[in-house]
């Protein structure tokens, strides 16, 4: 939300503040604490309220060279420095350099008796030398309420109460005062109506028997702040609250593409796998691959020299480096040279924040570019669709701000759909592959497909894929006239297929022959009709020889006994004469 | 210790007497120290009060020891001082806090053990 604000907020004069050095808190309250004003931390017993005290002084002393006064109305100098030793921090030493004084006030009312008006003078003098003698810049009152059960005159308590975090202002330091929650009221002696500049409530709730730290700003005057409830946790390194500055869709993005770790699952991705920074869901039925996927991508990456990060809620490491040896992925050389790292952890040991804060921990720390939380199911079945989703959001926004590629493995329980609730996740995923194991003809086979990917043209083939000992083959799936097939079916209807071509083949090879005799069978016929008619047409010829041989020696012999007649020949007969004496002449 | 039960007896007898007589004795010590801020009108208050009933009580067997703490402001954190004025009754034990200008006179007596003179 301050997002869209800050562009704003950047003309304006900025409040001045102190930053805590605590994981996540700067980033809620944009940057610290108000600078020279009173903060005051809210919560029950055990809600970590004096180790947040503490841990702003010793930020405060060793990274932003603010030295701080820790005054303690319940625990002693021992009790804290012992305390916080097991966090690493060495308070006897921030001691000794001045960068820290703690001291110890003392209250109960069983050894004090009032005789008359009195103030607090004496506690502002003893504040007062402890910041001046190093030069405090930070003070911590922790849990100034304890005087109300050492001082019964509760009226001039107030109004003393009041003048003190007057002049704590005025002397210019950055106070953290707790207080513990109250019934009717935020804390149990209504600090809140002396301290109103910046308020922080810590909340302890256990949930569904799994205990959860919530943060949260109730008010912060004169700077916008995160206004949501925050998970936090407590760990040996003391404070972290889940940074959420990264919550907003403002992430620039790479076109650059790095290879899924399969070669033909790259090739249904426009030939060029995954887009780097995006969120890959590879969702699938129980036995259908989700992790071997997960490994080959990883085995992918450590390959190409980058970092990764595999999250295991359901095999240890040893077991994970076992099942892919037996797909022939080996990432024993990886783990060796510090490329890959596999973190494994029960779903149930924490709940769902805590998870997510440990993930975002191990991220932060390891800065890796990949990677792989398998399986996503498990973190979803220890929340509420609500908060998973929440918290999901947080978790891909940061991932993505980050640069870091993730791929999610998530087992869903239908074979025919998405539930309605893993919907709900993969509004999230940018890549969402789907395997599923088909069952026909008495076996199952394991189909995959690209059901979406973001900003790609991806196939929309299904393909089936089979693990193998060098890892996962992608093959074509048979869909033909006769449906789909896979597996062995597939290899049988192919087989099928093949038989029905060669039986065609063979076929159209008789019919040839066939027709081959049939030709030379007319040919044979036209030779010899051919033959009959070229002897007929002979006779003819010969006939019309002898027919006009016959016809000269007629008119030969017609000649001869017309000159031995000595007839006058008609004139149609000299005419005939003179055409045939022509007729002979030319010849 | 160590012998009869008679010998017990006498030393409880003995004992008793003891206390008996120590709640008598007027010559017990009292150190005071009074913690003030300076010399506001309060802590004026106080110590002219706390002087009054000291000599009223303890005449003679008392000191009593003004400490500012302005001045001595470590002397506030030794003693555990966050109120003012306060008066620690060092001695006799046990230890006892007095807070307040001392006007209570009643309450100032129990504080100090001095049963109120009738």
């Amino acid at each position: 939300m301050y997002h869209t604000e800050q562009p704003r907020r950047s003309t304006h004069i900025e409040l001045p503040k102190s930053p805590t050095g605590i994981q996540g808190l700067d980033e809620v309250t944009l940057g610290g604490l108000p600078r020279g004003r009173p903060t005051l931390v809210v919560g029950r017993a055990g809600s970590g309220k004096t180790l947040l005290g503490m841990e702003f002084l010793v930020h405060g002393a060793l990274e932003f060279g603010e030295p701080g006064v820790f005054v303690s109305f319940e625990e002693t100098p021992e009790d804290l420095v012992q305390n916080v030793a097991s966090l690493g921090y060495d308070l006897n030493d921030l001691r000794e350099r001045n960068l820290l004084s703690i001291d110890h006030v003392e209250v109960s009312r069983s050894d004090v008796i009032e005789t008359g008006e009195f103030d607090l003078e004496a506690l502002f003098i003893r504040l007062g030398y402890a910041i001046d003698s190093i030069g405090a810049k930070r003070i911590v009152l922790d849990t100034i309420e304890s005087l109300f059960s050492g001082l019964m005159n509760t009226g001039i308590l107030r109004a003393e109460l009041r003048r003190l975090f007057f002049w704590l202002k005025d002397k210019g330091v950055t106070a953290v005062v707790t207080g513990e929650s109250g019934e009717a009221t935020m804390t149990r002696h209504g600090l809140e109506e002396y301290i109103s500049d910046c308020v922080i409530l810590l909340d302890h709730r256990v949930d569904d028997q799994v205990s959860t730290r919530r943060l949260r700003v109730v008010k912060y005057r004169g700077s916008v702040h995160g206004t949501n409830e925050y998970p936090f946790l407590i760990d040996e390194t003391g404070i972290s609250v889940l940074p959420i500055t990264s919550t907003g869709l403002t992430h620039t993005v790479t076109s650059e593409r790095i290879s899924s770790g399969v070669e033909r699952l790259d090739a249904m991705l426009e030939g060029e796998g995954f887009y780097r920074g995006s969120t890959i869901m590879v969702a699938g039925t129980p036995g259908t691959g989700k992790s071997s996927f997960g490994a080959s991508f990883v085995n992918a990456a450590c390959l190409r020299g980058e970092k990764c990060l595999y999250f295991s809620f359901e095999e240890s490491p040893d077991q994970i480096v076992r099942n892919m040896q037996s797909i022939g992925i080996d990432l024993v050389p990886h783990i060796e040279s510090g490329l890959l790292e596999i973190n494994s952890s029960r779903p149930t040991m924490y709940g769902l924040e805590m998870h997510l804060l440990m993930l975002l921990k191990q991220i932060q720390e390891k800065q890796p570019r990949v990677v792989v939380i398998d399986p996503l199911s498990d973190l979803i079945a220890i929340g509420t669709t609500k908060d998973v989703k929440v918290m999901l959001t947080r978790l891909i926004d940061y991932l993505k701000t980050s640069r870091i590629t993730t791929l999610f493995t998530h087992l869903i329980h239908t074979r025919e759909k998405m539930a309605p609730s893993d919907l709900a996740v993969s509004s999230l995923i940018d890549t969402l592959i789907q395997l599923q194991d088909i069952e026909s003809a008495g076996e199952r086979n394991r189909g995959l497909y690209v059901l979406k990917s973001r900003g790609m043209g991806h196939s929309n083939q299904i393909r089936e894929y089979r693990i193998t000992d060098d890892g996962i083959e992608l093959t074509d799936v048979y869909a033909g006239p006769a449906g789909m097939f896979m597996g062995t079916a597939r290899l049988v209807q192919e087989a099928r297929e093949r038989a029905e071509a060669e039986a065609r083949r063979e076929e159209i090879a008789s019919r040839q022959r066939e027709l081959e005799q049939e030709r030379s069978a007319v040919e044979a016929r036209i030779a010899a009709l051919q033959s009959v008619f070229a002897s007929q047409e002979e006779d003819v010829r010969r006939m019309i020889e002898a027919e006009s041989r016959q016809q000269k020696i007629i008119d030969a012999d017609t000649r001869a006994i017309g000159k031995l007649r000595k007839a006058d020949a008609s004139d149609d007969d000299k005419k005939v004469q003179a055409t045939i004496g022509e007729a002979e002449e030319e010849r | 210790m160590a012998n009869g039960k008679n010998e017990n007896a006498e030393d409880r007898d003995s004992a008793t007497d003891a206390f008996e007589l120590a709640l008598e004795r007027t010559d017990a010590r009292y150190v005071l120290r009074l913690y003030v801020t300076g010399m506001t009108p309060r802590s004026q208050r106080a110590i002219e009060n706390i002087k009054e009933i000291s000599e009223e009580h303890l005449a003679g067997r008392y000191d009593l020891e003004v400490i500012d703490i302005y001045q001595q402001p470590e002397r506030a954190q030794e003693a555990q001082v966050v109120a003012t004025p306060t008066l620690i009754k060092q001695l006799p034990l046990p230890l006892q806090k007095l807070i307040g200008d001392m006007s209570d006179k009643d309450r100032v007596l129990i504080g100090l053990g001095i049963q109120k003179k009738e």
